[in-house]
């Protein structure tokens, strides 16, 4: 309650206030701006929260009064759905429409003020006030954080409408709306939150939401697994994170962003160990939260979330967690030049091994899961070469496209199940035809051109062909790779020309195994067998936040396009404004930036092998076009068999990318089994026999004793008296006879 | 000097009845010497009267009171168990456990 009240007692103070501002505001230097309804925007989903859980609640006490009564009753069965299945309908993407309009408000007055310094909203209450440590319950708003509200609320908004169409017959329907408001109030504190404790609660919070999503269908213990193995391997990161937090409360006493990135260089010397300690314990934490190799693992097991959860959580917001936290905490990155070379190895290595990985998976979502494992990499590679305005450029065409991606493949797995469910007879000799499985696809376009049409989009601007919004940002990362092994002191130059050049490749298999996908999603013959006859276009509620995300896929890189490109024919003759992200995030990046040009100087002006920013970005693009048309012309002539009749990877390279580089298998035999073989030795050893052992000795004990005391009562009177009399005289003598 | 004797005296007699109690097996021989330590006990509180003051003596009149009170009920149980038994040999029943 109080929440409520203070939140809208702030949230409503500042609306009068800009009213009466904006006529005075100046149009051209930084002019004061006050943020409209912060707080509500956080809120919003909250209340979708609280709303929608609570018809989730009365949805299973009906359910189970129903069981109790000896009946059955099915909330998807009649032609008419009960109001706890239909409200969510409104309830869900309307909060989310609500918080998405106030966040627009807020990103379009402060683009207009020029925003150079974050404000803080609130603080509306104090969550932990001691003597030495206090953490208020604020919001910062910056040029980064109104980013990622944009990004979060946009592309949440259209998730919750295409998951309208999608969960429509789930009997968990309000569940699922509710978990996934809660979501993105959680995700919303944490980009919104001003310092690392408030972060930490959103870290965590998605985190939870994480887990609750992946295992939404619990009632199969593959997939309630899955979100366990989510939870547990981010539980690694998280320690490391709240270590670093400890860290930085000792050094700065504070735990506020503004005064660590003010602080970072007054505070520590440049490749200082505490600075490097820092900084790797927070890479820790996002290496668990983003997917980074080693602890990748979970995320293409989270795919057995229903799929908008996949694309919402596990590719356009939640993951995306570490590399805003590594650009949030920027200056401290600066200050250590050997956790930039960690992340940015870290982030190329993530980025070759996922995309190889995604070479020979059949499932559509495993592909899709390990693509979005590579290009959290790129971003992290952009973070580690300290092009941060770069990492965020990435993440939000990301956004866009994996969105896209992911939906489109929600399209695809929606028609296939609606399919197989409706089709006449399952195909030769199986029971069960696997929706998901692009062997059981192929030849899709003939029936759905629609989601044929945005995911070939989605797909061209995944695989960085211009002009599509992957050509700008991941074009950025690369080059701005190549240019800072070039720069003048850099300590680890030769490092970086390998990660240069293994970024290089990976672009190129991303551009393969996203073909790859379309072939046999789309294209050749379709080898769904008799059902395909059920295959059908997605409804329309599914279709619009597709071309609504297509869109946004196209024009996403021209938010930021580079100043070398901007003149020619591949910025349009400068019909753009050139560079308008970096502008806009110049501020939040200025202190790391001004760290990074004192101590290794100017960023180099051309690749490692020779030739500018231009040259480099036309062969990039070609090189892809040339990928992804090869991979057309060879592939499609090739026949597939189902995945009932495929016999799998023939060679061994195959085998070993079919397996995920055996990642599972090596955890399986280095953590799990010692720690199942330590836990069952406490169980057998230290559990049953040394700590029941000793409590089954005492009371064994103890009967004993009273057994044989139990001899000395007789009955005898006589005996009483004579053992009275001896006490009597043992406690005189005692007496007596000690001092 | 006379004081000396009189608590000997009345030691001797305090142990021979706490032997008679732990020894003997014949309930109204037992009650005697229960009977044979509060009269010992009674001849001490005379005798250490003389110095500490009247208390001594005041105390022997309750103990005797007591005593008496005691002899009755302790009577009545002896001849209780005598009918029920038909002995008054202390050995002969052992109630008094558990």
């Amino acid at each position: 309650m109080f929440l409520v009240e203070s939140t809208l007692r702030s949230a409503l103070a500042p609306s009068s206030a800009l009213a009466s501002a904006l006529p005075a505001a100046a149009p051209q230097e930084a002019a004061h701006w006050e943020p409209f309804l912060p707080g509500l925007v956080v809120l919003l989903p909250l209340l979708g929260f609280v709303a929608n859980g609570f018809l989730a609640l009365r949805a299973a006490r009906r359910s189970s009064a129903a069981v109790r009564a000896g009946k059955e009753w099915s909330p998807i069965a009649g032609s008419v759905r009960p109001r706890t299945h239909t409200l969510p309908t409104w309830i869900g993407p309307g909060v989310m429409a609500a918080a998405f309009g106030l966040a627009a408000i807020n990103f379009a007055t402060a683009w207009g003020a020029h925003l150079a310094e974050p404000v803080i909203a609130g603080p509306y209450w104090t969550w932990i006030a001691t003597e030495t440590l206090r953490i208020d319950a604020a919001l910062q708003l910056d040029a980064l954080s109104l980013a990622m509200t944009m990004v979060v609320t946009g592309v949440g908004f259209l998730i919750h409408v295409f998951s309208v169409g999608y969960m429509k017959d789930d009997p968990g329907y309000p569940r699922y709306f509710a978990y996934l408001n809660l979501f993105v109030f959680f995700m919303l504190v944490l980009v919104l939150g001003s310092g690392y404790g408030t972060m930490f609660v959103g870290w965590e919070g998605v985190g939870l939401c994480s887990y609750l999503l992946i295992g939404y269908w619990f009632s199969d213990v593959k997939k309630s697994d899955a979100g366990k193995k989510a939870f547990i391997v981010n539980r690694i990161g998280d320690f490391g994170f709240l270590l670093a937090i400890f860290l930085i409360f000792q050094g700065f006493g504070t735990l506020d962003f503004m005064p660590v990135s003010a602080g970072a260089a007054g505070e520590f010397a440049y490749g200082g160990t505490m600075v490097t300690a820092i900084t790797l314990l927070l890479l820790l934490g996002a290496v668990g939260k983003s997917a980074q190799v080693p602890l990748h693992v979970w995320l293409p097991d989270a795919m057995a979330g229903p799929t908008p959860v996949s694309a919402l959580i596990h590719a356009a917001t939640m993951v995306t967690a570490g590399v805003y936290m590594v650009v949030r905490s920027s200056a401290l990155y600066a200050l250590a030049p050997t956790s930039q070379a960690v992340v940015a190895g870290i982030g190329v290595l993530t980025a070759f091994v996922a995309a190889t990985i995604a070479f020979k998976q059949n499932d559509i979502k495993k592909v899709l899961a390990y693509s979005t494992v590579s290009q959290l990499g790129f971003m992290f590679l952009a973070a580690g070469v300290g092009a941060y305005t770069a990492a965020v450029f990435h993440l939000v065409t990301h956004a866009f496209f994996k969105a896209l991606l992911f939906l489109g493949a929600g399209a695809v797995i929606h028609a296939m199940h609606h399919a197989v469910e409706h089709g006449d007879e399952p195909p030769a000799g199986h029971g069960h035809m696997d929706p998901q499985d692009m062997r059981n696809m192929g030849g899709l376009r003939k029936h759905m051109p629609v989601t044929w049409a945005v995911m070939g989009v989605a797909t061209l601007a995944i695989a960085g062909i211009w002009p599509f919004a992957g050509f700008f940002s991941k074009d950025e990362i690369i080059w701005y790779a190549g240019a800072w092994a070039g720069a003048e002191s850099n300590p680890f130059g030769g490092l970086y020309v390998a990660y240069w050049v293994l970024a290089l490749v990976t672009a190129l298999l991303t551009a393969f195994y996203m073909a790859r996908l379309m072939v046999m999603t789309f294209h050749g013959a379709n080898r769904t067998g008799p059902a395909a006859s059920h295959l059908h276009e997605a409804p329309r509620v599914m279709i619009v936040p597709l071309v609504v995300l297509a869109v946004l896929s196209v024009l996403g890189g021209w938010l930021n396009v580079p100043e070398a490109l901007h003149q020619t024919a591949l910025g349009l003759f400068g019909a753009v404004p050139a560079e308008g992200l970096h502008h806009w995030l110049a501020p939040v990046v200025h202190a790391a930036e001004e760290i990074q040009a004192g101590a290794i100087g100017e960023a180099s002006k051309s690749a490692p092998i020779g030739g500018g920013e231009l040259a480099w970005a036309l062969v990039s693009t070609l090189a892809a076009a040339a990928v992804v048309i090869a991979t057309f012309r060879v592939l499609g002539r090739r026949s597939y068999a189902t995945a009932a009749a495929d016999p799998g990877p023939q060679t061994a390279l195959g085998r070993f990318l079919h397996g995920k580089w055996y990642f599972d298998e090596a955890y399986e035999r280095t953590v799990v089994q010692p720690v199942l073989a330590a836990s069952r030795w406490c169980w057998k050893v230290v559990d049953t026999r040394v700590i029941d052992g000793f409590v089954n000795f005492t009371g064994s004990f103890t009967r004993v004793a009273g057994w044989v005391a139990s001899v000395f009562q007789t009955g005898q009177v006589n005996m009483y008296a004579f053992v009275l009399a001896l006490g009597v005289l043992l406690v005189l003598g005692a007496a007596v006879l000690l001092p | 000097m006379l004081v000396e004797h009189a608590l000997l005296l009345s030691a001797l007699l305090f142990v021979i009845g706490s032997l008679g109690v732990v020894v003997r097996r014949n309930a109204i021989i037992v009650f005697l010497c229960i009977e044979l330590q509060l009269n010992a006990v009674n001849l001490a509180f005379t005798a250490i009267s003389r110095h500490v003051g009247i208390e001594g003596q005041v105390f022997v009149f309750f103990v005797m009171t007591v005593a008496a009170a005691e002899a009755a009920v302790g009577l009545a149980v002896i001849i209780s168990i005598f009918r029920h038994y038909g002995t008054v040999g202390v050995d002969k029943f052992n109630l008094l456990k558990w």
